[in-house]
């Protein structure tokens, strides 16, 4: 007993509650007829797919950035590159690769940018960094109009200029990365095995960078910056380096994204992309100071979890839909207890 | 004396610290050609607007105030509001009366989620606005949770047309035919083909005396006091808690208010998306009107009210007739809508973060 609340009072209270909710979901599931290995596979597809986002709040949270609602910014590179790789007409595992080189070089200047700012906004992150984002997919609402793209797939039928709303990247890289090594067990189970292993380096690739001499520096630039600054650590270029990293994932992250769902969404599409990220890794016990990646790991598994199950069991339970409003429920409940816990804990 | 008011350094001085509704103006004044419209359509548009968004606008002084910045919470009044709306609606109380049962209806509940919301505040302070902002986020989905399945099954709703034809749950747009523009035209008046709202403007200018009333009370210099320095404050035997939520709880229960002087205005009421946009507007306003998180005064709020929604109106013809898609005035807004935000909000806390770089300069002396 006094090991089960031992094991509670360090997972957090919300983090069990969400598993147990989880996995009576799962129990739940075949009494009302919903498949069970549908719901386990369409969890790992969209676990796959959300991974890398979730990635890249890690370094700005150990920057003691905070939580990246900016995480927008990335996502528009990551969209100009996609959008520039269809219009180069490249197919396969090379589209991909061709829009990823695109997004890297967008996001380091777009980051190096909003790095910049938040470095004079210290204290005052997360509120500005919600309506930068805001205001920059609003911006680039403006730009999706504007750009000279061409490709007949993309642009708008009637008036040949201006970007549609949604693009398909069927026929160009749609699950290029997914359906490397994937398999498929009767009807109804898939694996999309390479998206897995380019999560895994991803990952791999974060928890080295942690561990370089640049990682530790910007993990004690977010723990104490006046000791850091004393050791001779430059904060404000530790800080920008974990922003440009952040952006640079979040790019990543949204093409890995749109490869799986076979999409591009533009304009407002992006606009509260951030929430669910943040939720996420809050989920998988990240505060508003600390992450690592078992965090990204556990909450994106948890919170994906959620998002599939809840429209089929609930829907087949109670026959009304309620999962946006369990998903508005349990992704912001879960903000808003991790911004009134850290006070707790400092005092 | 009038010549020191234009030496270089007091003007440079006014055009940063005003520097958000000077950029409004400048862009207001070249858009206004642009979009065609006639002199008299705008003044009663701005009439119209400022009598319907002030109010809401208001509502975020008293925080400010109380140095907890702008409270994002205000879409909690703005829903407590609308459960009123709706609940008139059902019993078909009309006129001048249901917007007043309204607001008696919603008050107790604006008084519980402001304490709500003000409890919580206290336990994230310094980060006030984004749990502010995250919280109307969430009880965003308690209202729905509320409105589109509790109504109809617990609360009961008899009047089949406000329901989803599943039998429970508010459709998505409320009609509030009852109580549209009671208050409005209930004092008649014209000038010159411009009809104006006297008796909102009553209301809303005796709420502009309690404001400045309730700065000179007791309790608003003890809200200053807090907003000044929380520890200082607690010294000199200021209950801080007690004050910052009783700041929050005004500030709820007249976005409430607000939020039914809005929707009467309009005649219809979106019911889940209505309370969103208001808290969003409101603050943006505000901050056009050349407010900032830590200093908001009555000015403000009417400047900013009239600058932001010239914008509003013109801007969507203004993009139609210079580049011939008003889809893309319409983007253009909303970028500078949002823009406007981060930049004040950015502004503010860079200033903050120098005076704080500053007074640890002075701590180490001149060396």
């Amino acid at each position: 007993m006094n090991r089960i609340l031992n094991f509670i009072e360090k997972a957090g209270w919300p983090r069990v509650i969400i598993g147990i909710f989880l996995l009576s979901l799962f129990i739940v599931a075949p009494f009302v007829r919903v498949r069970i290995d549908t719901s386990i596979s369409d969890t790992l597809v969209r676990f796959g797919m959300n991974g890398v986002m979730v990635l890249a709040l890690v370094p700005m949270i150990q920057a003691g950035c905070g939580l990246n609602f900016g995480l927008p910014l990335g996502i528009i590179a990551g969209l100009i590159g996609a959008v520039t790789s269809i219009e180069l007409g490249v197919t396969g595992l090379l589209g991909i690769l061709i829009a990823i080189s695109i997004a890297i070089p967008v996001a380091i200047v777009v980051g190096f940018v909003y790095g910049v700012l938040l470095n004079k906004v210290k204290g005052g992150e997360m509120m500005i960094a919600t309506y930068v984002g805001f205001s920059s997919v609003a911006f680039m609402c403006i730009m999706w109009l504007m750009l000279p793209y061409k490709s007949p797939n993309m642009v708008w039928g009637y008036a040949g200029a201006g970007l549609r709303t949604t693009i398909s990247v069927e026929g160009y890289w749609e699950k290029a990365i997914s359906n490397v090594g994937s398999f498929q067990i009767g009807n109804y189970f898939y694996c999309p095995t390479g998206m897995f292993i380019f999560f895994a380096v991803m990952c791999l690739f974060m928890w080295f960078f942690m561990r370089t001499k640049t990682g530790t520096a910007m993990t004690t630039v977010g723990s104490n910056p006046e000791y850091a600054r004393s050791a001779g650590v430059d904060v404000d270029r530790m800080r920008i380096v974990s922003v440009i990293l952040s952006t640079v994932l979040g790019a990543i992250g949204i093409i890995m994204y749109e490869q799986s769902f076979g999409f591009i969404q533009l304009y407002m599409g992006p606009f509260y992309m951030a929430f669910p990220a943040v939720a996420a890794i809050l989920i998988g016990g990240a505060s508003v100071h600390k992450a690592s990646i078992l965090n990204v790991v556990i909450g994106t598994f948890l919170f994906q979890g959620i998002l599939t199950m809840t429209p089929s069991v609930i829907n087949s339970l109670i026959e009304t839909d309620m999962s946006e409003v369990i998903r508005i429920i349990v992704s912001n409940g879960m903000i808003l207890y991790a911004l009134t816990r850290v006070v707790k804990v400092k005092s | 004396m009038s010549k020191d008011i234009f030496t270089k350094d007091n003007l440079q001085h006014f055009l940063i610290s005003n520097a958000v509704p000077i950029i409004f103006i400048v862009l207001s004044v070249l858009a206004i050609p642009v979009s065609r419209f006639s002199g008299q359509y705008l003044v009663q548009e701005m009439l119209i607007r400022l009598s319907r968004d002030s109010f809401l606008v208001l509502s975020l002084l008293i925080p400010v105030m109380a140095g907890m910045g702008l409270n994002f919470g205000m879409v909690l009044g703005a829903m407590a509001g609308e459960i009123g709306l709706i609940l008139i609606t059902d019993w078909n109380i009309v006129g001048i009366q249901g917007m007043f049962l309204a607001m008696i209806i919603s008050t107790p509940l604006a008084i519980l989620l402001g304490w709500m919301c003000g409890a919580i505040l206290n336990r994230a302070k310094g980060r006030e606005m984004v749990t502010s902002f995250i919280l109307g986020f969430f009880m965003n989905g308690v209202y729905q949770l509320v409105v589109l399945y509790g109504f109809g099954k617990i609360v009961p709703i008899r009047n089949p047309q406000l329901l989803l034809s599943r039998g429970f749950g508010i459709r998505n747009v409320t009609n509030l035919e009852g109580i549209r523009k009671c208050l409005d035209n209930l004092i008649p008046l014209n000038i010159g083909g411009v009809s104006v709202p006297i008796a909102t403007f009553i209301v809303i200018g005796l709420f502009c005396l309690f404001v400045v009333w309730f700065k000179k009370t007791k309790l608003g210099q003890d809200m200053r006091a807090v907003g000044q320095d929380m520890d200082v404050a607690r010294s000199a035997g200021i209950e801080v808690e007690r004050t910052r939520i009783i700041s929050i709880v005004i500030s709820t229960v007249l976005a409430c208010y607000g939020q039914i002087i809005f929707l009467q205005n309009i005649g219809t009421m979106n019911t889940y998306n209505s309370h969103e946009q208001a808290g969003m507007f409101a603050i943006a306003a505000l901050l056009v009107g050349g407010a900032s998180v830590a200093k908001a005064t009555i000015p403000n709020v009417f400047l900013g009210v009239i600058l932001f929604h010239l914008m509003f109106v013109v801007s969507p013809m203004a993009g139609k007739y210079l580049i011939g898609q008003a889809q893309l005035g319409e983007y253009f807004r909303v970028f500078v809508s949002y823009g406007i935000i981060a930049i004040a909000l950015a502004l503010h806390a860079w200033k903050r973060y120098k005076d704080k770089e500053r007074a640890r300069r002075s701590l180490r002396g001149n060396a």
